[in-house]
């Protein structure tokens, strides 16, 4: 080794780096330590995510009042052309359509974008990486997190409709809760997935937005899965409806409106909506913080 | 050698044959047109060469050991991997070969990617704290003298107007300010020292020596010698990655200036 004459006590440097205690640098804690340090960060964490929030309008006149008013004009948008123009009801009244449509559309770019930024969280943010020192998990983490407070300012637009046509506070609003709960963990292990698979193939970042698209054809976002597939196989139905965006936007409409009753749910919705949760979160920590020493190569 | 001109102390920083290599994608040929992606793509052979990955050796087997109280300076032209060295004693780039054997977490001394320019200087004092790992309390604790350190009041209610309205100068400061607010075991510097006017230079200077005295083991990167001979009493000098000389401040300056022709 050309090392060995600068190395003083004649030892080769790992004997010296063990003899005083020195360990290498940049090595994968384990993950019980890495969770640990990732609890450390989340005041860091948590100011990430919302000075994001707050620098995306900071330049627009009308300032914070776009975080309301984007979902607002979403909203609109897809009652225009699914209302409107083409009809998609299929026999559900338009008091159920508009907050159905609008409920969909809201909990399906909570995961769209919460996947969208998790591809871009270690590639985006390569500077960061290479200049500070946190658990590298605190980037999609935080994009997620974003997205959820981004998701609870369209909650804001989403009671409005809810009560404009007719679906007045119940107690099953409470069942809002855990259904956000339990999708924050499901976009945040999707993040966490797609953050690692987007550091070593920046090119996702292109191809993600045509398979999310896919994803929220199939999803029913638009159009409800029972009365689409009436008179099909039931195995169809059923497959199509454990789809975890699909399970979410079923709980969300099924706590929000009025006449969206538990027909419209498949059997054990909630341990669906579990399993999708603990499987994407777990899964996904791991299979990211197995690579947590090769962000940053770029 | 420096091990023998100075006294023995535990070893802080342990660099073993060390190697740092770059990935660039889609360097091969000049053009980055599709067709030669396309064909890129196509082209047989699984290794990084043929899928047009272009590798860049930016630093090749370096080997030293640092320990707790000396001040090192990295030196060297342009390119020669002087920050790619820090960035992988830090932890922060991962080595293609050999291993660097540290005491404690090295810091690198800079917040630049983690400042938003969209926010006010108040927030990213906060938001740069975090990001280096402080406590809510302990960024409380400081808040006040960062602001009076970055001087960025001294024409005004600044710190509450966003980072973008800031001149270049004024916003370095602030940035350095944030850094240098931390304590560190180890702590490494990349030509922070150049920032801002000439009285905020010199404070800046009294920062980074006190930043020393607390400190186990600094590193700078400059391309001032004075600055050099000013703080480091060891000096690491890099040419094309490699590592061209190692030793006391005096006698590797002195080769330096003759290669550089100064």
């Amino acid at each position: 080794m050309t090392a060995a004459p600068s190395l003083y006590e004649g030892l080769t440097a790992e004997q010296l780096a063990a003899k005083y205690g020195l360990t290498v640098s940049g090595a994968r804690p384990s993950l019980v330590e890495y969770v640990r340090q990732l609890w450390g960060r989340r005041h860091f964490i948590l100011a990430f995510s919302q000075a994001k929030l707050t620098a995306q309008y900071s330049q627009a006149k009308l300032g914070q009042l776009w975080q309301v008013a984007t979902p607002l004009l979403n909203a609109a948008v897809y009652y225009f052309i699914f209302g409107l123009i083409l009809k998609a009801s299929r026999g559900m009244s338009h008091d159920v359509y508009i907050p159905f449509l609008v409920t969909g559309v809201f909990v399906f770019t909570f995961t769209q974008s919460s996947i969208m930024s998790g591809v871009r969280a270690i590639s985006g943010n390569l500077g960061l990486v290479r200049a500070l020192h946190f658990p590298r998990a605190s980037l999609p983490v935080s994009f997620a997190l974003q997205q959820l407070q981004q998701l609870l300012f369209s909650m804001i637009v989403l009671f409005l409709v809810a009560v404009g046509f007719g679906s007045y506070p119940t107690l099953s609003w409470l069942l809002i809760v855990p259904t956000l709960a339990l999708q924050f963990l499901f976009n945040t292990g999707l993040a966490l997935v797609v953050a690692r698979m987007g550091a070593k193939t920046p090119d996702l970042a292109q191809l993600m937005p045509f398979v999310l698209r896919t994803w929220m054809y199939t999803s029913g976002v638009m159009f409800s899965i029972n009365k689409m597939l009436e008179g099909r196989p039931e195995w169809i139905v059923r497959v199509l409806q454990v789809n975890p965006a699909a399970v979410y936007m079923d709980l969300m409409r099924f706590a929000l409106i009025d006449g969206y009753g538990s027909s419209n749910l498949p059997p054990h919705v909630w341990a669906i909506a579990l399993f999708w949760a603990v499987v994407a979160f777990a899964g996904g920590f791991v299979y990211f913080w197995k690579a947590e020493e090769r962000y940053g190569r770029g | 050698m420096a091990e023998q001109s100075t006294v023995q102390t535990a070893p802080t920083v342990i660099a073993d044959d060390l190697h740092i290599v770059y990935r660039v994608n889609g360097a091969r040929t000049g053009r980055g047109s599709a067709t030669a992606a396309l064909s890129r793509i196509l082209g047989r052979g699984s290794d990084d060469a043929a899928r047009g990955v272009r590798k860049v050796h930016a630093v090749r087997g370096v080997s030293f050991v640092a320990h707790r109280g000396e001040a090192i300076g990295l030196i060297g032209s342009n390119g020669s991997g002087k920050s790619t060295l820090l960035r992988a004693i830090a932890g922060l780039l991962p080595a293609e070969r050999g291993k660097v054997y540290t005491d404690g977490q090295p810091s690198l001394l800079g917040v630049n990617a983690a400042l938003m320019n969209d926010l006010t200087g108040e927030r990213n004092i906060i938001l740069g704290g975090l990001a280096m790992g402080m406590s809510r309390e302990q960024i409380k604790e400081r808040y006040q003298e960062i602001v009076d350190f970055s001087g960025i009041n001294e024409k005004g209610d600044f710190i509450t107007l966003p980072m973008r309205t800031y001149s270049s100068g004024m916003a370095a400061r602030l940035r350095f300010s944030i850094a240098a607010a931390k304590d560190h075991d180890v702590l490494m510097i990349d030509e922070a020292l150049a920032t801002g006017d000439r009285k905020f230079q010199r404070r800046s200077e009294d920062r980074i020596r006190a930043l020393r005295k607390e400190a186990g083991t600094v590193f700078l990167v400059s391309h001032n010698n004075k600055s050099i001979r000013d703080t480091c009493n060891r000096v690491l000098w890099l040419e094309r990655g490699e590592l061209r000389m190692d030793g006391p401040t005096d006698e590797v300056l002195k080769e330096y200036e003759k290669f550089t022709g100064k």
